[in-house]
């Protein structure tokens, strides 16, 4: 396979899942605003700080508003961490490699970015966003499985679940990153019952809620919600089972061994999470040395298998 | 006669499906009921049907403009078929089978002894000016001696019912893809019609251009490895190569995938390392395909390409140099180049050609340029020529001095009455000019196209049909009658 079309692929996934976070992310957050106290928290900043891209909204941007935040998150087609850019991204590297994908792979890529924009003016006011939203997630939830059904379960798809598993579990820590600097403030109690809802909240933006009650079997509690989404390897979107599927992956590529040792290295990190003791400045730190390790990981791949013979 | 066909009745132009009466021809009779039946919103339903359709599959082809820079637009498609009775396409497949044999001997030939020149049958002042002859290619022998392995040749009808040939593209022919898709659209959108009707089938394009190329490889015993080379997503042709590609189940690459090394092969560069590579079909133009021989600040290129061709380790097609022939000044040898190679009569009539650089065509052309067609010798997409009929008196007075400064670089044609098909506009049917684009392959045997890409002027009256000035296409029936 050539490496250009390695990286394309591998790219088309990182986008796609970008864009289903991102659209996550923000459903979400919009029902929360609904359920907390006015003013408790920054509504929608955490949301630009949690993708990374403060600096670019602020020097676009002279005031936080809610619908300005959302519609440079959705919308803004020069912000290239929006959801549409990231739609279009991944529909131009699957242009460039229309050859490798089944042809219905690429139409429902193609349709999915058309849509995406054509309707993005019912994104603007809450009543129409949710449906806008969910609309992006059921669209690449209907390529990821199409691909999986229809494209050879090759080096190709290797690449592709690379990309989608390396940025589901980037975007995972930084979810779980941002809500826990976002908590409640200490010196107010009587807020104390919205602390949960906020975790509560944070597993939903995953579809993890039900799941973590099926396998908790346990009321909402930080620690727990901590210990499921790092660790719960039968959950498919927390960092374990992203971390082990890409092990999976790499298994059957040639010359994998410096990738491998780091997912050794991130299983070890993530088996030694020490949820119990953690308050929010440890654990920042912990997720800084878990995002530092898929950072590497991505650096290896990127150095092993797409700059290699350049 | 029916009133939706109203437009047609003493229509000054050869009508594909429809005589001067108004009446449908044998082999469309089908057709011209069930459009018929159609009333004006059902018409426009289908012709939308058929844009959404073309926008989900992402058929596309890329245009700049200095407004917008490379845009990306739909494939421009009108919904009713153009049918040619399959009695009629076998004379035409013939004509074509010789005429592309013919040009693969002439351009064998001018890489050789030049045999046509010494015998006078070509002069060799033409050759001397030609700017697609490529110096470099002299003495090269490709496999079987075939340098034009895809050709495309346009083909259109005169008021006087016959079709001629309008001119051969053996550079970098584009359009097949369209064709092929172009069916595929029409399913979707009149399903019916092939209960009806049952239009030969065109889809084993792909797998004959694979054949083909295939039979192409140096490496006899080993799977040949077939890539496609492609400028890149900016070129207008992007969806194409990569259609053609994934068709053909090969890698689609562009020139920083591939590397020659000290060997004289040519490798492509994989995750697990470099692979050997035996044949390319490419798509970039000779002179950006090798910064070592041609063009140096070629980026699309790699770099000792043409090394490898000489060395016989790779085989190119179209081979470099082919664009030769490619040439309107060539064009209106082909009789005599036909006979000379073939001992034939030409199967297929060329349009009548003045070459402005024989002095009394130059007069007879600069007199009546108002009547005439000027064309360059070497442009291709329906750029920079001259519609006498069409122009004004400044552009003729600006064209005469181009004429005037480099005689061998023009040629002129006699304005053709070139046929019509019916064509969807705003819910009414109304006559468009079309031409015709079949493919020919050259590997071990030759294939044509079952019918062709068949492109339309949308514009009324029009008869410029490139997709990048308005024109759109329609889809190729060959039927029997």
């Amino acid at each position: 396979m050539l490496s250009r079309v390695a990286e394309s692929i591998y790219w088309i996934g990182r986008y796609q899942e970008r864009a289903e976070n991102t659209a996550r992310l923000i459903n979400v957050n919009t029902n929360l605003i609904l359920d907390l106290p006015k003013g408790l928290i920054p509504d929608c900043e955490p949301l630009i700080t949690i993708l990374g891209c403060e600096a670019l909204y602020h020097e676009r941007h002279p005031e936080l508003t809610e619908r300005r935040i959302v519609n440079f998150l959705i919308s803004d087609e020069t912000n290239p961490e929006s959801i549409i850019s990231c739609l279009s991204y991944a529909r131009e590297n699957a242009r460039t490699i229309r050859e490798i994908l089944p042809r219905e792979g690429w139409e429902a890529i193609n349709s999915m970015y058309n849509e995406a924009v054509e309707n993005k003016s019912v994104s603007y006011a809450r009543n129409g966003r949710r449906n806008y939203l969910e609309r992006i997630i059921n669209n690449i939830q209907h390529v990821t499985g199409l691909l999986a059904g229809t494209m050879n379960h090759d080096i190709a798809y290797d690449f592709l679940n690379l990309g989608r598993k390396i940025e589901r579990a980037d975007m995972t820590t930084r979810i779980i990153d941002v809500r826990a600097e976002n908590t409640i403030p200490d010196d107010a109690p009587e807020l104390k019952p919205f602390e949960d809802m906020l975790w509560m909240s944070m597993l939903k933006s995953l579809s993890g809620y039900q799941m973590y009650r099926q396998s908790m079997q346990i009321r909402i509690q930080r620690n727990d919600v901590l210990k499921f989404l790092f660790m719960r390897t039968s959950f498919p979107r927390s960092v374990s089972y992203c971390v082990n599927n890409m092990g999976e992956n790499l298994s059957s590529l040639p010359n994998n061994e410096e990738c491998l040792s780091n997912i050794n290295t991130l299983k070890n990190t993530l088996n030694s999470a020490p949820t119990e003791t953690l308050d929010n400045d440890a654990l920042h730190q912990y997720i800084d040395k878990i995002q530092l390790q898929l950072a590497k990981l991505h650096n290896d791949i990127q150095k092993t298998y797409f700059q290699a013979f350049k | 006669m029916s009133e939706k066909f109203e437009a047609f009745v003493d229509h000054p132009f050869y009508d594909e499906m429809i005589t001067p009466k108004g009446n449908a021809r044998a082999y469309a009779r089908k057709l011209y009921h069930f459009i018929d039946k159609l009333d004006s919103s059902e018409l426009d339903d289908r012709q939308k049907g058929a844009e959404l359709a073309i926008k989900q599959m992402g058929i596309t082809f890329r245009v700049y403009s200095k407004e917008e820079g490379a845009v990306d637009r739909a494939w421009p498609f009108d919904i009713i078929p153009r049918i040619i009775p399959r009695k009629e396409w076998i004379t035409v497949e013939q004509g074509l089978k010789q005429r592309v044999t013919a040009l693969n001997l002439f351009i064998d030939d001018l890489y050789h002894d030049q045999k046509i020149i010494k015998d006078n049958v070509f002069p060799q002042s033409v050759l001397d000016k030609s700017v697609n002859f490529r110096e470099q290619c002299v003495g090269v022998n490709p496999p079987q001696g075939i340098w034009a392995h895809i050709c495309g040749s346009d083909l259109v009808r005169h008021s006087d019912g016959k079709i001629y040939v309008l001119e051969d593209n053996l550079r970098v022919p584009s359009g097949v893809s369209y064709m092929l898709e172009n069916r595929l659209v029409t399913k979707r959108v009149f399903p019916e019609l092939f209960e009806t009707y049952s239009p030969l089938p065109i889809d084993d394009y792909p797998a004959e251009l694979f054949d083909t190329l295939a039979s192409l490889s140096p490496r006899s015993g080993v799977n040949p490895e077939i890539v496609v080379l492609t400028p890149g997503i900016y070129n207008s042709a992007y969806f194409e190569h990569a259609y053609l590609a994934q068709q053909m189940g090969c890698e689609l690459v562009e020139g920083p995938d591939l590397v020659v090394q000290e060997d004289d092969c040519v490798y492509m560069r994989n995750i697990d390392g470099l692979s050997r590579v035996d044949v390319i079909y490419r798509r970039i133009d000779d002179l950006f395909i090798d910064p070592e021989v041609f063009d140096k600040n070629s980026l699309l290129g790699v770099p000792g390409l043409i090394r490898a061709w000489k060395a016989g380790n790779v085989a190119l097609a179209n081979a470099p140099g082919a664009g030769v022939a490619d040439d309107k000044v060539v064009y209106s040898y082909m009789p005599e180049i036909i006979k000379y190679y073939m001992g034939e009569d030409a199967i297929l009539p060329n349009v009548p050609t003045w070459r402005c650089m024989d002095e009394d065509s130059l007069q007879y052309v600069l007199e009546h340029l108002e009547e005439l067609v000027v064309k360059p010798a070497n442009e291709s997409g329906g750029y920079g020529m001259l519609v006498g009929p069409a122009s004004t008196k400044a552009e003729r007075t600006e064209f005469a001095k181009l004429i005037q400064a480099d005689p061998r670089n023009y040629i002129a044609q006699p304005t053709l009455g070139i046929s019509t098909v019916p064509t969807v506009v705003h819910g009414k049917v109304e006559p468009r000019h079309v031409d015709l684009r079949p493919f020919i392959l050259s590997g071990k045997k030759i294939e044509v196209t079952t019918g062709g890409l068949t492109r339309v002027a949308l514009r009324k009256g029009s008869l410029v049909v490139n997709s990048s000035q308005g024109g759109g296409s329609k889809d190729t029936w060959i039927v029997e009658e």
